[in-house]
């Protein structure tokens, strides 16, 4: 037991470090990922996840694989293509399906030029699948304050953020704040995407954002339980693919989404609200 | 009766085209008033632009001493989104908001209270259900339970018995006429004649352009209802700019 789940963390510093990254990870992206579903944006959600491709890429032209500039690029450009989707969508005919389509693909040629211009296949490499082992103190240090950032802010607007979500009406008639709550989420949804992106790489930072949430849509009818669920599902899945990965010699950003994905999928059989046992055999019919 | 809210050429629209054109009037403090007309007459227009969700196109809405707070709207059930996870005790306590707004807590006194507005909606037993679980009758009267929470000096009803069975009705008048006796103003707006015959001392028949506006049985006469029903329904595209502004 001891050989299977401790040693690994308690032997080498890059496994603790890769450990603490993707928990940390978990506890706001998460919870974020249930509004992102809730709000039918998963789309919108892995659109901005590319998008942070080619600001991190230009950062990455002018100073190197820098922290800083890496992440000020990738959130000026996940902005940006936040706003700019938004704004398609709602003074064009394109519907916002194929406005983001539109936005991804082109997000993800330009970066992969960028970085393709400057930096070797390996730097392409970790920007695209990240790179879990090698977070350093500083990174870590980033994607803590984010998430730090986020859960305040998410405590502070989940009250509207919910009724922006079921009545949007009843909100704007007691309150002014539903714009000011929608921007503040999207600007989360881009806070927590590029603390994922140096962990995991562009290609795979919604997957932590995502796959617990639809996830755990599975287990409540209750949008808190929902949310705390997310977070362990996370968290569990965080740290079976680290497990995985050094076991069986894994890359390890692809074996924590794949874990993830894992949960996903027993989710959807074993789910008791809307999962496919359920459907599958309902029993027989009740009294009342 | 002192006026809680007067229009003056008031009119509402989307992209510049009116959806109520030129209306002008007073709901005195305590009125119970039924907006009655066809579809595309600017009914839920009226309610909105009285909530402040949309501001007019324009002409003016005075709100004498009744401030956002004091204004209590329940939004047509087609616009909730009832797949969302939340239990009918979280939608009802939703009420609140006026008192508990961002961050404020919710304590005991504030529980007993939700509690008792979906005993009184007769929604009993229902608190922990999902609200996706709810029939339309009974998410109408988590809606209501609401509405007795705000506790408003103005009511606005966006068809709050569109579909609705005869009992769900009944119960739910019943609640709009104790708002009545409480001297709450009460707007509805509905499309039964009978029932806004029965039950609506004052009535305004709108088509974008209002039509009539007082006593209802004089309001809802066959000629006024004729005169409605001529409006046309579509936005001209090729409309001109309206030169009969104040």
């Amino acid at each position: 037991m001891y050989d299977l789940f401790i040693a690994p963390f308690a032997e080498f510093d890059f496994m603790r470090r890769a450990l603490a990254g993707v928990i940390i990870l978990s506890l706001s992206a998460a919870p974020i990922g249930i509004f992102l579903m809730l709000r039918r944006m998963s789309l919108a959600g892995d659109v901005m996840a590319h998008a942070i491709l080619p600001g991190a890429a230009l950062g990455f032209l002018v100073a190197g694989l820098d922290l800083f500039a890496m992440t000020v690029g990738g959130i000026a450009a996940g902005v940006t293509v936040a706003v700019a989707a938004g704004l398609v969508a709602r003074f064009t005919e394109l519907k916002e399906d194929a406005a983001l389509a539109a936005f991804y693909l082109v997000s993800l040629a330009l970066g992969v030029t960028l970085i393709s211009l400057k930096g070797s296949n390996v730097d392409l490499f970790r920007v695209l699948f990240g790179s879990v082992l090698a977070l350093d103190n500083a990174t870590l240090l980033v994607i803590a304050s984010f998430t730090t950032f986020s859960l305040f802010a998410l405590a502070l607007i989940w009250r509207p953020l919910v009724l922006e979500c079921v009545d949007p009406g009843f909100l704007r008639s007691v309150s002014g704040s539903g714009t000011m709550v929608h921007l503040l989420f999207l600007a989360l949804v881009v806070l927590n995407l590029v603390a994922a992106f140096h962990a995991l790489g562009t290609l795979l930072a919604v997957g932590m954002m995502m796959l617990p949430a639809a996830a755990a849509r599975f287990w409540t009818q209750d949008v808190t339980r929902m949310a705390a669920y997310s977070v362990l599902i996370g968290v569990v899945s965080g740290v079976g693919g680290l497990l995985v990965s050094f076991h069986f010699n894994l890359p390890t950003g692809p074996a924590v989404i794949l874990t993830a994905g894992i949960f996903y999928a027993l989710s959807v059989v074993l789910g008791p609200v809307g999962g496919l046992r359920k459907r599958l055999s309902p029993g027989r019919h009740l009294e009342a | 009766m002192a006026s809680v809210l007067a229009f003056q050429n008031l009119t509402l629209g989307y992209d510049r085209h009116p959806a109520v054109h030129h209306l002008s009037g007073e709901i005195g403090e305590g009125a119970l008033l039924a907006v009655v007309g066809p579809n595309g007459a600017g009914k839920s227009t009226l309610l909105k632009g009285i909530v402040g969700v949309l501001s007019p196109l324009g002409g003016k809405i005075s709100r004498n001493g009744v401030n956002a707070q004091d204004i209590a709207y329940l939004p047509q059930i087609a616009e909730i989104d009832r797949s969302f996870p939340i239990s009918v005790f979280d939608l009802v306590a939703m009420g609140l908001w006026k008192h508990a707004g961002l961050l404020g807590g919710i304590g005991k006194a504030d529980r007993e209270k939700i509690t008792i507005a979906i005993e009184a909606v007769g929604l009993r037993g229902f608190e922990h259900r999902p609200i996706g679980t709810l029939s339309g009758g009974q998410m109408q009267r988590a809606l209501f339970a609401r509405l007795l929470l705000q506790d408003a000096r103005v009511i606005l009803l966006d068809e709050p018995f569109a579909s609705l069975d005869s009992k769900t009705v009944s119960d739910l008048l019943e609640l709009v006429h104790r708002w009545h006796g409480e001297k709450r103003t009460v707007v509805a707006v509905l499309h039964d004649f009978e029932l806004v015959k029965q039950h609506f001392p004052e009535a305004l028949l709108l088509a974008r352009e209002p039509v009539a506006w007082g006593n209802t049985a004089q309001t809802l006469s066959a000629e006024n209802l004729l005169k409605a029903r001529r409006m046309s329904e579509a936005f001209d595209d090729l409309a001109g700019i309206c030169e009969d502004a104040a």
